[in-house]
């Protein structure tokens, strides 16, 4: 457009080269936030199934979506970052689970699935709270426990929820998270309105006995959930080799479908999830493996170093990180400069930063939040002195 | 007056240092027979490490003891289950996966044919899949086969209480919940070397037992534990402190704050009888009894 402009005005030829020059170099490539012509890729490996056709490993994307997931996976990393830091200046108490190294599968995930699908997680769910669409001052809020947090400050760390969604949060027990998974997939058969539930667990969660009993009924019952297991190996400090007989967790479903998937690859888990969610709706249950890894440890308390090489993660986070394979990606089919990137990030950076900076403003509950939200409508605890007639009191 | 100035002998309050120091005195002497040798010279040891005292001669004077659970092989999160697999080895220390009904579901297997079973849970948030197997196993095994088996060799420890960042799910106290249970003993010990003896008295008694730690107190407090094989009496609560105007009564970590608490009193001339439970099923009715009998009035925290 400005182009023909330039070239319409002939007073102003003498501009007209430096500025063609210029303008071709910047406005003649598609411009990268709005391009949805198809690219195919191809996924990192193949996937491996059981009991199912593995889908193809030609994935379609868009410039747009690639450098989204670039855009929100760095968005997701600095965020966990940052919440490292806000923990080790005790800003955030309590427990910390950082996510980061897993990103490609919050955010594969979410490509592939509507918000009328439902997420449920465990505890190291900020990312997947993000990719449902909450806000960087929610998660920071909560994190501090103040008001402004997406569970009002009375969660915390692990128990992230976004109902408008589907997000369902956010768990800090153990496996206790799929029975309530395949509940949701339950109701969601009875909507018949095309939606799943995608029950998400960890490895040292697929020992719990609950994981089973959850797999037989939806299998029973034709389910719509699948179930997602975010294999980082370790089971907090616990290699999966030293908890498991059988650390092929797609296949540990037995008379359930399953698949495996390179977690660190964004693509291959949008393939992934989109599979798994026509085959969920069409035939019951299925179990997705994603292979990934968790770059910090298990939480702020832990190191990490102890039951692992430093050269095991830094070989991971060369060979494998999730936002360096989708930078290489888009860089390669030059669907942006190396600068633009950089931009980006630094754009994410000052996102996080605002954030923060505005979640630190935000009150804490009031303490009468104690006895909020117990019953549907308050405590109501009444407290008798010794006569029972005298001195009376209810609880707020 | 005179002996509860004996009971706080050598005892400091928590106000220089962040440490709370418990009427050892009372205990060592009790535990040793009365010995004078004994009184000089223990060394002082915080709660994790007398439990982990109490572990390593549990498991050295009976080679049919077992401990195990999420972690404990390195050390356990807290470290109380340091240098077990290093001495006894992986087969006797060894860690479970993730399944806290699976670990005590075998643990009610192993004792019963006759092994001493020292089973971990990670933190008492997470009892509650392994409560069917407490309650409805455990606890009922000798009664319902007519005492042909027991699985009285179990024990299950967990660590309990707020801490202050536990939130939810690293903070809970649900020794209630078993309270309600025949068949089954609830033990809490205040400190160090009381821990020491009752978790040795609950491993040799043949019961199935839920002990709980208060994890609060696992560095917090320190005090001089003795370093021999002493057991202290389940079933029997103590007191720790004498007064005449009320009684109180409580377990575990609370009662540190209830000893402040009564020294707060004293200064506005209430004296306060304080009582330590211990066992809390099932629990010293007697002692309770006779000092409500003398102040007349009663008041648990």
């Amino acid at each position: 457009m400005a182009l023909s402009r330039a070239a319409s005005s002939p007073s102003r030829a003498a501009l007209l080269k430096p500025l063609a020059a210029a303008i071709s170099s910047s406005l003649f490539r598609r411009p990268i936030s709005t391009d949805t012509t198809p690219i195919t890729v191809e996924t990192s490996v193949p996937f491996t199934a059981h009991r199912c056709e593995a889908p193809s490993r030609t994935v379609e994307t868009t410039a747009e979506e690639l450098v989204g997931f670039f855009r929100t996976m760095a968005l997701m990393r600095r965020a966990e970052i940052a919440a490292d830091s806000l923990y080790k200046a005790k800003l955030i108490r309590g427990f910390c689970h950082l996510y980061d190294g897993q990103e490609a599968v919050a955010i594969g995930m979410e490509a592939a699935i509507t918000k009328k699908d439902c997420i449920i997680t465990a505890y190291r769910d900020h990312c997947i709270y993000l990719g449902r669409g909450g806000t960087l001052l929610e998660v920071f809020a909560e994190l501090m426990g103040r008001q402004a947090g997406c569970s009002k400050g009375k969660g915390g760390s692990m128990h992230f929820y976004k109902k408008d969604a589907g997000f369902y949060g956010g768990h800090g027990i153990v496996g206790a998270q799929i029975p309530l998974g395949i509940g949701l997939a339950f109701a969601q058969k009875y909507k018949k309105d095309e939606s799943v539930s995608f029950a998400l667990y960890g490895d040292g969660a697929a020992n719990q006995g609950q994981l089973f009993e959850a797999l037989n009924m939806a299998a029973l019952w034709d389910l719509p959930a699948i179930l997602v297991c975010e294999n980082n190996h370790y089971g907090m400090g616990t290699a999966e080799w030293r908890a498991a007989k059988s650390p092929a967790y797609y296949k540990r479903g037995d008379y359930v479908p399953g698949l495996k998937v390179d977690g660190m690859d964004a693509l291959a888990v949008k393939q992934a999830c989109k599979f798994a969610k026509e085959h969920a709706l069409k035939n019951g249950p299925i179990i997705l493996e994603m292979d990934t890894y968790r770059y910090h440890g298990h939480s702020m308390s832990d190191p990490g170093s102890t039951y692992r090489t430093r050269d095991e993660i830094s070989g991971v986070r060369q060979e494998r990180d999730p936002i360096e394979r989708i930078r290489k990606l888009v860089l390669s089919l030059d669907l942006a400069t190396e600068k633009e990137l950089k931009d980006i990030e630094k754009e994410v950076r000052k996102e996080v930063d605002d954030a923060i900076a505005q979640a630190k403003e935000s009150p804490m509950p009031d303490p009468s939040e104690l006895f909020t939200n117990v019953y549907v409508k308050g405590y109501g605890v009444e407290s008798f002195g010794a006569d029972r007639k005298e001195v009376r009191a209810v609880l707020p | 007056m005179a002996t509860s100035a004996a009971q706080r002998f050598g005892r400091r309050l928590a106000s220089s240092v962040p440490r709370r120091r418990f009427s050892s005195s009372a205990a060592a002497a009790a535990a040793t027979g009365g010995s004078a040798v004994q009184r000089t010279q223990n060394p002082s040891l915080n709660l994790c490490s007398a439990i982990n005292q109490a572990l390593h001669i549990a498991l050295d004077t009976d080679p049919r003891s077992y401990v195990f659970g999420e972690d404990v092989s390195f050390g356990g999160v807290f470290r109380c289950t340091v240098g077990l697999a290093d001495r006894f080895g992986k087969g006797r220390v060894f860690n479970t996966p993730l399944c806290e009904q699976g670990i005590v579901g075998f643990g009610i297997g192993l004792a019963a044919m006759g092994n001493r079973a020292v089973a971990e849970i990670q933190f008492a948030d997470y009892i509650f899949p392994a409560f069917d197997q407490i309650v409805n196993e455990a606890a009922k095994f000798r009664y319902r086969s007519g005492n042909q088996f027991n699985c009285g060799g179990l024990t299950i420890r967990a660590p309990y209480g707020a801490v202050g960042h536990g939130g939810h799910y690293h903070s809970q106290s649900p020794e209630a919940f078993f309270c309600h249970v025949p068949g089954i003993k609830v033990v809490i010990p205040r400190s160090p070397s009381q821990a020491k003896g009752l978790l040795l008295s609950c491993i040799r008694d043949p019961n199935p037992i839920v002990f709980f730690e208060p994890k609060w107190l696992y560095r917090l407090a320190v005090e001089e534990v003795p370093e021999h094989d002493y057991t202290l009496p389940l079933s029997e609560a103590e007191v720790i402190r004498e007064g005449t105007d009320i009684t109180l009564v409580g377990w575990g970590a609370q009662l540190s704050v209830m000893e402040e608490a009564c020294l707060d009193a004293e200064n506005d001339g209430i004296s306060c009888e304080l009582i330590d439970l211990k066992t809390l099923l099932p629990w010293d009715k007697e002692t309770v009894e006779a000092s409500v009998r003398k102040t007349g009035r009663l008041l648990l925290l």
